[in-house]
């Protein structure tokens, strides 16, 4: 029934659970266990079940409802409530033990059907749940089926009217074209009719014209004359003459040979002309193949070094070829063999040529990418900075030379000023004389100052030996010291690379490398010692690789979790140890700030990869 | 730049002798021949009635005038002023007469082109050539002047005759593939003859002095076809107008189309130079102008000047619509012309009727454009250099040539509008015709700077 009901409103749920609740505590009573056991039994009973509901067994009825219980326990598989009848006659005593076993039994099975009742009250509720899902879910689905549905419909529609349109379309095409057609015909049709037409207009105007003709010349028009006052002669000199039936085939043969003459002189002169146009291209070819050839052959080892097999033959051909046509002048026969030698070498070696630049293209290209990638941007950086730099110094010149040309303008003003005043106090030569002796003073002083000066710089010359020198100590030191560190694992192994190689760099360039952070440290540059340096140096190796570490330990973080825990006790405590070793002091003025100084060792890093990178070019 | 008086003139007939000396102009019934460097009057002839047509023969020593309503031919001789010759047509009527090329024969179309007679001027004798084709240029003799091709109609064919000119012997006879021919012209070298078909039908035929058809050359169909036909004076080209607004080139070995020159309304191209005509008014009158002698004040259009200036592209030219239910519609390359040096073509196409359009034929590309301010007239090169003289039928004269461009205005009394104009021989002198004037022109040469009359418009 809950089923049903959950199914059909989820509100009201919880009433069915209130039910089923209420089921399950009235199924507790026996009463109604027997009422559904009676039920369950025989229907016909049920009208009797409320006039023996209050009361199913009473004094009266104890053997009868025993007997009944006896029945239906043993109609349901239990043993009998009374004892195995010895005899016939005898009457059967009721088995308490039986009757106490069934009812444990039919405890027990009570319980277990409760608990599966209740299994299956949640599984029930579980699939109803389920099933409440699904059901929005179909819901949902149906609604987007709807929709699709709608749409597909929608676009369905649409697809009809174009599809209608596209039709009316072709209809209006299949008719503009024949109306084309028509047109064409009709078109056709007319001037065919015009054409008809004209002819026949023309021939009647052919007639009118004929008669016309006739008439007019026929009438021996005595108008149609010619008045002159005398003939002249002719503009070449010769005498008239006039055709005679004899000359006339004579006549016609001359204007013929004329005529042929004529159009012979034009072609030889258009011949020539063509001739002249094909020297010229035969010079010009011969010309850019000689100039290819000189421009090749510098560079055919190369192609043949480059294994490019096809090449080199054919160069050596366009060679072979060259050889013979050079050798052969043959430019002036316009012979079809010469003429393919020709063409054919020349493609030869324009297809050579044009391999040749696609390459240097390709090379070009090749270079401009990586010139774009990396080098070529810095260089123009550093291009940059330094045509700013040049630029800046041009300012300063320009500047300088402009104060150095106000001076020179000043002295040559105040020049004559400072002669006149010279001129006026020469008379204090006295003064002079003891100008004199201070300076020499100051001379004796300012070389004595040179000296000390000079010591100075030499005791500064062998600090700096000595300082090299502890620092190579420092380096072996440290090698000695990493060489000794053995139980590290492959990680760490690697750092040892990184670490060795370092220090070697360090070692290397330490005075400019690390006079850097030696400034940028306030405490160093009180004391001033060779110790506190060293110290210091000494702690910048060892700090990148915890930094290292800190690094890897990042990285692994991100693959997983548990072997950075396994890792960085490990890794740590080796170097502690190592200091705690060699010097115990200084290890425990490490260990406190360890992590800080792994940090400063990050920024140290950075800044000595930096510095390296300057050094580089 | 100078320019001579006016002197009257009629029919637009005014025209320098082939030697070069003489100028012969007609006003009525008069003709008068003058010397070209002074311009004094050689000799006047009167003839029967106003002359319409008048022609120089190739050797100078004669003119013809043409009196076409009488049907009336004249001839005039230079040397002998008192000799005359009269040929009449009668009721046959004339519709054309022209020179032969030897000077000594004179050919006259009679009307309904019944036939061309040709009169000798050494003999008594005539000779008829019946069938003569009624078109556009059915007459052409060859630049030496040993040939003549007629275009004929026959049997509602049309048929192309060569004749010698010497003897007017029948040389060649054959019929060309055409529907309504239009006009024949040959090329200069005198060995070939473009012969086109009517405006209906793009068709063009080239056929060899011995009559064999070298080819034939049409570019498209069911459109009007060709419009205006020149030849370059090396006979190396055939430019061929039409009316679809292009201009083909053809060349003389293939007789292949080489390039096609169309004529846009915009032009874009920024390497083309646009020379725009730009009218001013003027801050200071005619004042200044010594020459001719003090006159009234100027004529209206005098007022303002005009100069070209260089139009930044793109440029838009002015267009005509053309009336499309009406004959001869303005489209279409009307008016062609190579520069005697064959370097330069030019062209003007009808529906942009103010432009004309230069073409560097070395490089066949566009070189310059012209806009006027009116529509253009007439244009003519320089027979001696690549100089182009355009007129508009305004009062200003246009000299274009590679270094630029000036618009000059034609000084006179009153409007001096010219219609048209025709260079000297020599190039040095140029006659502007307008409806009843002439003037010349004296172009500046180096030796001879004089004194810079009118206003020469500014050196673009």
């Amino acid at each position: 029934m809950g089923e049903w009901m959950t199914v059909t409103d989820p509100d009201l749920s919880s009433e069915s659970k209130n039910i089923c609740q209420y089921t399950s505590e009235t199924k507790m009573s026996p009463s109604s266990l027997y009422s559904q056991q009676v039920l369950c039994s025989s229907i016909p009973l049920s009208k009797n079940v409320h006039s023996f509901f209050s009361a199913f067994c009473t004094e009266e009825n104890i053997e009868q409802s025993i007997s009944y219980l006896d029945q239906e326990l043993t109609t349901f598989g239990f043993p009998s409530l009374y004892e195995e009848s010895k005899g016939k006659d005898t009457k059967r005593e009721l088995n308490i033990v039986a009757v106490l076993n069934c009812m444990n039994e039919l405890l027990v099975l009570q319980r277990k059907n409760l608990l599966a009742q209740e299994n299956v009250e949640t599984q029930n509720l579980k699939l109803g749940s389920d099933m409440d899902h699904l059901q929005n879910c179909y819901a949902k689905l149906k609604e987007q089926l709807e929709t699709s549905r709608r749409e597909m419909i929608g676009l369905q529609e649409r697809d009809r009217q174009l599809q209608c349109k596209n039709r009316n379309l072709h209809q209006l095409l299949k008719n503009e074209k024949d109306e084309v057609q028509k047109l064409q015909n009709i078109i056709a049709s007319r001037a065919t009719q015009y054409n008809h037409d004209m002819k026949r207009k023309e021939r009647e105007y052919n007639k009118l014209k004929e008669r016309l003709h006739q008439l007019v010349m026929n009438k021996k028009d005595k108008k149609i004359a010619m008045e002159v006052l005398n003939y002249v002669g002719r503009a070449d000199g010769k005498r008239g003459s006039w055709r005679t039936g004899k000359t006339e085939a004579s006549f016609f043969l001359r204007n013929e040979d004329e005529m042929y003459k004529i159009l012979l002189n034009d072609y030889e002169y258009r011949q020539k002309q063509i001739l002249m146009e094909n020297a010229e291209l035969k010079k010009v070819l011969q010309q850019m193949k000689k100039e290819m050839i000189s421009l090749l052959s510098p560079q055919k080892q190369k192609p043949r070094e480059r294994a490019d097999d096809s090449t080199g033959t054919v160069i050596s051909d366009a060679e072979e070829d060259a050889g013979e046509l050079s050798r052969e002048s043959m430019w002036d026969l316009s012979c079809e063999t010469v003429r393919e030698q020709l063409t054919n070498s020349i493609r030869k070696q324009w297809r050579i040529l044009k391999s040749h630049v696609e390459k240097l293209d390709n090379q070009v290209s090749k270079v401009h990418l990586e010139g774009f990638t990396d080098e070529d941007v810095i260089s123009r950086q550093d291009h940059e900075q330094e045509t700013e730099k040049l630029e800046l110094e041009i300012q300063q010149c320009k500047e300088m030379i402009k104060t150095q040309q106000q001076l020179l303008q000043q002295l040559a003003t105040a020049c004559d000023d400072d002669t006149t005043s010279l001129l006026r106090d020469c008379y204090l030569l006295e003064e002079k004389e003891r100008l004199k002796e201070e300076w020499s003073l100051f001379k004796e002083q300012k070389k004595n100052f040179e000296k000390e000066r000079r010591s100075f710089t030499e005791a500064a010359i062998r600090l700096g030996l000595e300082r090299k020198a502890f620092e190579e100590e420092r380096a072996s030191w440290l090698k000695q010291q990493f060489l000794n560190m053995t139980t590290f694992d492959h990680q760490n192994s690697e750092n040892m690379k990184l670490f060795s190689a370092f220090s070697g760099s360090s070692d290397r360039d330490s005075l400019s490398v690390h006079s850097r952070p030696r400034q940028k440290k306030p405490h160093s540059v009180s004391n001033g010692t060779p110790v506190c340096t060293s110290k210091l140096t000494k702690s910048l190796p060892a700090s990148p690789s915890t930094s290292d570490f800190c690094q890897t330990r990042s990285c692994a973080s991100e693959h997983s979790s548990i072997n950075v825990l396994n890792i960085t006790p490990e890794e740590t405590k080796p170097n502690q140890v190592g200091r705690e070793g060699t010097n115990q002091k200084w290890s425990m003025a490490s260990r406190p700030g360890s992590q800080e100084g792994c940090y400063s060792g990050c920024s140290l890093t950075y800044t000595n990869s930096h510095v390296e990178k300057d050094d580089l070019p | 730049m100078n320019f001579s008086e006016v002197f009257k003139l009629s029919n637009l007939l005014c025209k320098f002798s082939p030697d070069g000396k003489y100028l012969a102009s007609c006003v009525q019934y008069r003709l008068v021949v003058r010397d070209v460097n002074t311009l004094q009057i050689l000799q006047l002839y009167t003839c029967l009635d106003q002359i319409q047509h008048i022609e120089w023969s190739a050797d100078s020593l004669f003119i013809l005038c043409a009196m076409y309503k009488r049907g009336l031919v004249q001839v005039w001789s230079l040397e002998q002023p008192e000799w005359h010759c009269r040929i009449d047509e009668g009721s046959a009527g004339l519709v054309a007469s022209c020179w032969s090329p030897d000077g000594r024969h004179i050919l006259n179309t009679t009307e309904f082109h019944l036939r061309i007679t040709v009169w000798s001027l050494c003999t008594k004798s005539v000779s008829y050539i019946k069938y003569p084709k009624a078109c556009q240029q059915g007459i052409t003799f060859t630049r030496d002047g040993r040939y003549m091709a007629l275009a004929e109609r026959r049997d509602c064919k049309d048929h192309v005759s060569v004749f010698v000119c010497s003897d007017w012997q029948l040389l060649r006879h054959f019929d060309t593939e055409t529907q309504d021919l239009a006009g024949i012209e040959w090329a200069p070298n005198g060995c070939v003859l473009a012969v086109w078909d009517t405006c209906l039908e793009y068709k063009v035929l080239l056929y060899s002095l011995d009559g064999r058809l070298l080819s034939a050359y049409c570019a498209y169909e069911w459109s009007l076809g060709v419009k205006s036909v020149a030849w370059s004076p090396s006979s190396q080209f055939l430019a061929v107008g039409s009316y679809d607004g292009k201009v083909r080139i053809l060349n003389h070995v293939t007789w292949k189309m080489i390039t096609e020159f169309g004529h846009p309304a915009t032009v874009n191209n920024p390497k083309i130079v646009v020379y725009k005509e730009a009218e001013k008014n003027p801050r200071l009158a005619l004042g200044r102008l010594a020459f001719p002698p003090p006159r009234a004040a100027p004529g209206p259009s005098s007022t303002t000047e005009s100069k070209y200036e260089i139009a930044s592209v793109p440029v838009s030219l002015q267009t005509l619509k053309p009336v499309a239910d009406r004959a001869n519609p303005k489209i279409g390359v009307g008016a062609l012309a190579f520069s005697p040096d064959n370097y330069f073509l030019a062209t003007k196409n009808d529906s942009i009727p103010n432009a004309v359009w230069i073409w560097d034929i070395q490089k066949l590309k566009l070189f310059v454009v012209l806009e006027q301010l009116s529509p253009v007239r007439a244009f003519q090169w320089d027979p001696q250099q690549p100089r182009l003289a355009i007129c508009t039928g305004g009062s200003r004269v246009y000299l274009w040539s590679p270094a630029g461009c000036v618009s000059v205005q034609v000084p006179g009394e009153g409007d001096f509008q010219v219609l048209s104009l025709c260079w000297h021989l020599n190039g040095d002198s140029l006659a502007l015709l307008s409806k009843d004037h002439f003037c010349l022109c004296f172009l500046e040469t180096e030796e001879r700077v004089g004194t810079t009359f009118g206003r020469p418009g500014d050196h673009t």
